[in-house]
């Protein structure tokens, strides 16, 4: 599905990813936890093609497939889908419009018919319902507004509603309360397919109670260090990052 | 698995702003009719040739002669230094006697069925068909081409309502006395050196009267072109609404691909009697130039709508993206007590092209409103200024205004600027005003195109969503227009 090889990346020539390397498999889910600053964003901002990251070295097929020849639009049509920590406030654009407008062109690159206003509206309460947003927000302008956990929420709506077959979440946990966090896992769970792929890029190991990983990688500056099962994140939880890290310098020295 | 619909690079944002300002202006071509033209020059003769040529009483003849000889004792801002200039756009002197001053189909028409073919052919191009749009869209269209009216319709029904709507020559000769009341008692003959120019040469335009107690039922508009090389387009609009009356008229452009500059200096004059409302609704696209900025229109447009009575309404909505350089201010004079004066704006500059607009509104009576929101969006290298006068005066106590100036650039190289002059004479109103500069965000572009849209469309969607409340403003079948319009001039510009 998706295979990550020695990419390094940078923004305005400072260096932040230096040779990461990951196998995502059909099915599979993936979590990435790591300190602040280490790079987790940016590896998901260079996933889906923003111009700002300069790749420097390294490959990343997605289905066979170049992934950083493509536009970041022709990604999200060929199903990649990347939850914003910060989703973008945009005035004056309403919410279904704007949804149903991403969603036609994702439809229209699968080959599928488009869909109606009336259609949509249909699909669209179905997944209200799963991610437990009013109907309210569809005539709100994007994101404009809405709290923290709002728009997070509204990441969820979006990619229940786009079905992609490579989901990248980013801290879309974060500044949920309890009840929040599972609705968002619900939502990642319910679109869990043989066909499809999440990468879950969390700070908090409590998300993964919901959401079971087949993998948590640790990244630091720039670098998969350790990867593991869902006990990695447990023990990251206790013990923090300090014990990689003085292993990692160890290997580092000794090599 | 379905084939990715591209494989090619990302195209940056900067990429994509010049792919689309190569793209040509998709209205531009020129059609091909024998014209009836006054040789190039400006004099008293051209005055009397055109007048005469209109058949016009004399009393029309001698207004022109007045507002020309005040014309010459003018100065032309267009002459003046950039630097004494006050509005903040640049542009070369103009010739004024390189321009030919009359030019008119040659038959005099009935019906549409004698309208040249040709003329038809051309609103076809511009996806207005006219009649279809007439029987569909239930418009009555007074299709202006080049000067002189060829087509007018929904005469018959509008007259049984008592509503004049007919091209201004006709006004002159059926109805002289309307005619003579209203010209110029909004915008005088020496109002601003354009503005006394378009007075003595203009050619024709539109004429409305609502009588009194009716409502308009249709929406009334008019489609302008420029047409025939050279020649400076004069158009006049009067629109009077008698007491209780109501109307929206509608008033949209396209022009053809030309190499000179093109002048355009047009008067409208409004007239909202007591309880009056009166809804002016504007969308213009004339030619902007190429990429460099050369050939485009030069729009200098004197609009002024006075709300002679109490409780009368003026709204002028206006979606504005064409021309070179556009140079106008729709205004209200709020003569009658609680009177409401709006002004609602969206103007675009791209490429190489220059806006100075906005509004004035004057209050004069007591208790009197008005509204200003105006949306500016500057992209490549465009210059976009919003100049705007709210007086309030001695008399006009208990008034209140509420201006709303938004920005938004696209691009490094283009310009936003914000010229308020507030005067408040009296202690019982109210000004308030807002005004922001927001760039398009790259981010936002981005989180668009994460969502399946095209830069293009991302652009676009997010332009439309800034000028939302003055779209809101608009007729329906406009607003789909502007709409659509926005996109297409964003495509030149990113914007
Ligand atoms: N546009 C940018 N300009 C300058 N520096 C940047 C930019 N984007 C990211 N960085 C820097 O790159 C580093 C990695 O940032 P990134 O956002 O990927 O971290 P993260 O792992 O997602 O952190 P967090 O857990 O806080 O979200 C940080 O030091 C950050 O300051
Ligand atoms: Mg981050």
């Amino acid at each position: 599905m998706l295979k990550i090889s020695n990419l390094h990346a940078s923004v305005e020539d400072t260096q932040i990813l230096k040779g990461i390397n990951l196998d995502v498999a059909a099915g599979e889910v993936h979590a990435i936890m790591g300190p602040n600053g280490s790079g987790k964003s940016t590896l998901a901002q260079v996933l889906a093609g923003h111009e700002a990251y300069e790749v420097t070295e390294g490959s990343v097929s997605y289905e066979d497939k170049d992934l950083l020849e493509m536009s970041p639009e022709d990604r999200a049509r060929e199903g990649l889908f990347l939850a914003f920590q910060y989703p973008v406030e945009i005035p004056g654009v309403n919410t279904a419009y704007f949804l149903r407008t991403g969603l036609n062109e994702i439809l229209k690159a699968r080959g599928q018919e488009e869909m109606d206003a009336i259609d949509f509206l249909q699909l669209i309460r179905e997944k209200l319902k799963l991610v437990e947003m009013d109907e309210s927000f569809l005539k709100r302008s994007v994101n404009e507004g809405f709290s923290g956990g709002e728009k997070k929420r509204h990441e969820v709506l979006q990619m229940a509603v786009l079905e992609p077959r490579l989901a990248v979440l980013d801290e879309t946990d974060s500044g949920l309360d309890i009840d929040a966090l599972k609705v968002v896992a619900e939502g990642v769970n319910q679109l869990r397919a043989p066909n499809r792929s999440t990468v879950i890029v969390t700070h908090y190991q409590r998300l993964l109670d919901y959401i079971v990983p087949d993998y948590v990688h640790v990244l630091i500056h720039g670098r998969i260090v350790r990867s593991g099962g869902k006990e990695l994140a447990l023990k990251l939880e206790e013990q923090g990052y300090d014990w990689i890290r003085e292993e990692v310098a160890e290997q580092t020295v000794g090599a | 698995m379905p084939e990715p619909s591209s494989q090619a690079a990302p195209l940056s944002d900067t990429e994509v702003l010049e792919e689309f300002a190569q793209r040509e202006y998709k209205e531009g071509f020129v059609t091909d009719v024998e014209t009836d033209s006054a040789p190039p020059g400006l004099n008293e003769e051209t005055i009397a040739f055109i007048s005469a040529k209109k058949q016009e009483p004399e009393w029309l003849l001698e207004w022109r002669l007045k507002a020309y000889r005040q014309w010459l004792t003018m100065e032309d801002p267009t002459a003046q230094k950039a630097s004494q200039r006050w509005a903040m756009v640049q542009y070369p002197e103009i010739d004024y006697q390189a321009i030919s001053y009359f030019s008119a189909p040659k038959k005099a028409l009935n019906s549409l069925d004698e309208v040249d073919p040709e003329i038809l052919e051309t609103y076809n191009k511009l996806g207005i068909p006219l009649q279809e749009q007439m029987m569909l869209a239930g418009v009555a269209v007074d299709a202006v081409f080049d000067s002189v009216s060829v087509a007018t319709t929904f005469k018959d029904k509008l007259a049984e309502l008592g509503i004049i709507f007919c091209s201004f020559t006709e006004a002159v000769h059926n109805h002289p006395d309307l005619v003579q009341k209203y010209l110029g008692s909004v915008v005088p003959t020496n109002d601003n050196y354009f503005a006394a120019l378009n007075c003595a040469v203009f050619t024709d335009g539109s004429f409305v009267y609502i009588p009194p107690g009716v409502r308009c039922p249709m929406e009334l508009s008019t489609y302008f072109r420029i047409n025939a090389a050279n020649t400076g387009q004069f158009e006049r609009t009067l629109v009077v609404a008698d007491e209780g009356a109501y109307v929206s008229y509608l008033e949209g452009c396209t022009a053809p691909m030309r190499d000179e500059n093109q002048l355009h200096a047009a008067v409208v004059e409004l007239v909202a009697l007591g309880d009056a409302q009166i809804k002016y609704s504007t969308i213009q696209n004339w030619y902007p130039g190429n990429a460099e900025g050369v050939g485009g229109i030069y729009n200098f447009v004197t609009k002024r709508g006075a709300c002679r009575g109490d409780r009368s309404k003026i709204s002028w909505t206006q979606v504005e993206t064409g021309s070179a350089i556009t140079w106008k201010y729709p205004s209200c004079i709020l003569q009658g007590d609680d009177s409401v004066g709006e002004f609602y704006s969206v103007a675009v500059t791209s490429g190489k092209q220059q806006a100075d607009t906005g509004t004035k509104m004057i209050h004069l009576g007591k208790n009197t409103k008005s509204t200003i929101i105006s949306k500016g969006i500057s992209a490549v290298e465009g210059q976009n200024t919003y100049r705007g006068a709210v007086q309030i005066m001695k008399k006009a106590t208990d008034s209140r205004n509420f201006t709303q100036c938004d920005s938004m650039l696209i691009g490094d190289q283009c310009g936003a600027h914000t010229f308020p002059y507030i005067t408040v004479r009296n202690a019982s109103s109210t000004v308030e005003h807002e005004a922001s500069t927001s760039k398009i965000g790259e981010d936002q572009i981005f989180y668009c195109n994460q969502r399946g849209l095209s830069t293009e469309d991302a652009v676009s969607m997010i332009v439309n969503g800034f000028c939302k409340e003055v779209l809101a403003e608009l007729p329906m079948e406009f607003a789909v227009e502007a709409t659509k319009l926005l996109g297409i001039s964003l495509e030149g510009s990113v914007g």
